[in-house]
């Protein structure tokens, strides 16, 4: 029996020594799947973020995949669970089809982090999942919206893809408070589609200007639709932002907008972070120093903080700080 | 009589454009019955401090702008190839990249560098409709077939020349291109659809190609026979609807005053089949006419504007569109035609043997 354990020792440390050996200083492995830069200004922040963080300096032996779709990412999810990586980390193109998978990274003594995008499955499979918290973005605008302590609420709403979690996360607080309070009124309503495209809604702004309608705030799901609005709002010399007749909400906190908003000629810019790749480093570090994640809620969720912007009081060091792209 | 009347059309040259017209007349009463003003024409300050016409009508002639400039080239494709390039918006894409980047990378915009940035966008377009055409009139692939590939690849082709998600460009230059140039009130768009058409007015009016692209759309056996290449015909087709591309991308471009390849044109290539089809073309190729799709691509636009007038939200649109094309189209279908022929046929025997049986008796 002692000869057996002290085999398995002997074993144990010459296995230690050889990964010692192939890894030069014990780097952590991680595996990374993401979408594609391509999606929009958020991911592209994104991927450079995770890899502005899980660097060789930082500690970090990692592994970046990008893909559009379900079964390309659980394909590289399973090749990663075959090598054997410490942690893997996720935003999943889509919410079902993960059980089986996550379930064999467990076996394998694999911890999964979720970011950016939940997956439905029980929370007992990841770590955690640094998340968004789309609802929570609305909230924050609507409540900006209330404290401006205007006399009527005369808005503009143009919504993103229908159904995506950041359009009804967005709209819904809106809704509710449009449906609570009397001076709360939408007077016109309508979406950019499934690529939240500017062209639609600058089309949709043009019809309420032609149809007379008078609105007091545009409040767009993100960025570019509120570019499209401001167009048409331009050309029918409507005045806008800081000094102007009509207040402009955008969302995603792209560069250009909120130079834009320290311009003064939008008023409000909501953000998505993009940047979960240090919470999940420090998580990582934690667990690797023996410690425990805290901070989650009963889903295992991490939400991430997520600022507004006034016009008013935005700094140029904001801009450069939270600002996405270029 | 009927024969009269039947003449009357085809000297007008109308024929085709029955349909069409008939749709776009009804719209306009539509919207006379249900709120004349939907008709009034304003006159707004811009922002900048310039007069601009304002309204539902100038909205729909504003916004057709790239639609009816596809349209004209998606026209020309059909008829030579008897298929359709569902590319289009990808490839208005890429060439808005190429412009955008062209611009940047020149730093301020100037005339000069404009046209630099013209050029290479034009270039760049045609080349890649040329790739279009090779793989559809060498390697005689389907249209739809071929130009697949560029549909799927050519946004992500966009974001690597782009290199970031949504570059910009401000100039006063770009705004008077994308909206209107300071004192003339009309938006710049529909004068670059004047342009587009005046064009190739000039290249198929004063030339033969409408004889030679028919020819081929119809039966490419016999124009080869005949002395007709049809090959470059159809590449011909092809890079006419790549300026188109161009031009339209351009304005796609400026309106916004940046290039986001996911949005750029997006959707664009069914409208602009659907303007071909209910223009009165054949989507089977052969004979053509082009503004029967330009008036195609405006009764699509006015359809959408008429909707968003009436306060309809746009995520119900599609479903209402649909209804009204799903007339349209049947009404210019081989079938009802066929059917309102025979029923005049009808009419006029009988009309004749009543008169026959008068006389008998």
């Amino acid at each position: 029996m002692k000869k057996l354990i002290a085999l398995v020792l002997a074993l144990t440390m010459c296995l230690g020594l050889l990964s010692f050996a192939f890894a030069d200083d014990a780097a952590i492995k991680v595996g990374i799947i993401n979408l594609d830069p391509s999606e929009s200004g958020y991911r592209e922040a994104n991927v450079n973020d995770l890899h502005a963080v899980f660097t060789k300096e930082n500690g970090y032996d990692a592994s970046f995949v990008t893909a559009p779709t379900a079964d390309k990412q659980l394909d590289a999810f399973n090749t990663f669970v075959n090598d054997g990586v410490d942690y893997i980390l996720v935003s999943a193109a889509e919410t079902t089809g993960w059980d089986d998978a996550l379930a064999s990274a467990q076996e394998a003594g694999i911890g999964v982090f979720l970011f950016d995008r939940m997956i439905d499955c029980d929370p007992s499979l990841y770590l955690a999942a640094v998340v968004s918290d789309m609802t929570k973005e609305g909230e924050t605008a609507v409540a900006w919206l209330e404290s401006l302590g205007l006399d009527e609420y005369n808005i503009l709403h143009i919504q993103g893809q229908m159904g995506s979690d950041a359009q009804i996360g967005r709209s819904t607080p809106l809704a509710e408070k449009a449906a609570a309070d009397d001076k709360w009124t939408i007077v016109a309503e309508g979406t950019g589609g499934d690529s939240w495209s500017e062209d639609e809604a600058r089309k949709i702004a043009e019809a309420a200007i032609n149809e007379g309608k008078k609105f007091n705030i545009v409040y767009a799901e993100n960025d570019g639709m509120a570019r499209g609005v401001v167009a048409a709002l331009d050309a029918a010399g409507i005045t806008h932002g800081v000094e102007g007749d009509v207040k402009i909400m955008g969302f995603d906190c792209n560069k250009w907008a909120l130079r834009l908003l320290l311009a003064g000629e939008w008023n409000y810019d909501g953000q998505c972070s993009p940047f979960q790749a240090s919470v999940i480093d420090g998580m990582i570090k934690t667990l690797q120093a023996g410690g425990q994640i805290e901070g989650l809620n009963e889903k295992n969720q991490y939400i991430n903080e997520e600022k507004g912007f006034d016009a008013t009081t935005i700094t140029e060091e904001d801009v450069n700080t939270y600002g996405l792209g270029e | 009589m009927d024969k009269q009347k039947k003449r009357f059309w085809e000297r007008m040259g109308i024929g085709q454009l029955i349909i069409p017209l008939t749709a776009l007349a009804l719209l306009l009463l539509f919207n006379l019955i249900r709120d004349p003003g939907f008709f009034e024409i304003v006159v707004n300050i811009n922002n900048s401090g310039n007069p601009v016409l304002g309204g539902n009508l100038i909205s729909v002639i504003n916004s057709a702008s790239e639609l009816a400039i596809i349209a004209m080239g998606m026209t020309l494709v059909t008829a030579a190839t008897g298929g359709q390039d569902i590319s289009v918006g990808a490839v208005g894409a890429i060439s808005a990249s190429v412009f955008i980047k062209t611009l940047i990378g020149m730093g301020e915009v100037t005339g000069w560098t404009l046209i630099v940035a013209v050029l290479a966008c034009i270039a760049t377009a045609i080349a890649f409709m040329m790739f279009n055409g090779t793989l559809v009139s060498v390697f005689k692939i389907q249209p739809m077939i071929a130009t697949l590939i560029l549909y799927s690849c050519g946004r992500s082709i966009a974001y690597w020349i782009t290199g970031s998600a949504t570059p910009q460009v401000n100039s006063p230059i770009i705004t008077a291109i994308g909206m209107t140039i300071p004192g003339i009130p009309v938006p710049t768009p529909v004068f670059m659809v004047i342009l587009v058409g005046l064009i190739l007015a000039l290249i198929f009016r004063v030339t033969n190609t409408t004889l030679y692209t028919q020819s081929v759309g119809i039966n490419q056996g016999a124009a080869r026979l005949n002395g007709i290449h049809p090959t470059a015909v159809k590449m011909l087709s092809f890079g006419l609807l790549g300026l188109c591309v161009a031009v339209a991308s351009i304005i796609a471009t400026c309106r916004m005053s940046q290039v986001s390849h996911k949005t750029l044109l997006v959707d664009i290539e069914m409208d602009a089949i659907l303007a071909v089809a209910i223009g009165g073309n054949s989507l089977g190729g052969g004979k053509f006419r082009m503004s029967g799709s330009v008036l195609g691509a405006y009764i699509i636009t006015m359809l959408t504007v008429t909707l968003l007038a009436m306060g309809i939200n746009s995520v119900n649109i599609k479903a209402y569109k649909a209804v009204v094309i799903i007339v349209i189209v049947a009404a210019g279908s081989p079938v009802i035609k066929n059917r309102i022929a025979a029923l005049r046929n009808r009419r006029s025997v009988s009309e004749h043997s009543a008169v026959k049986g008068g006389a008998a008796s």
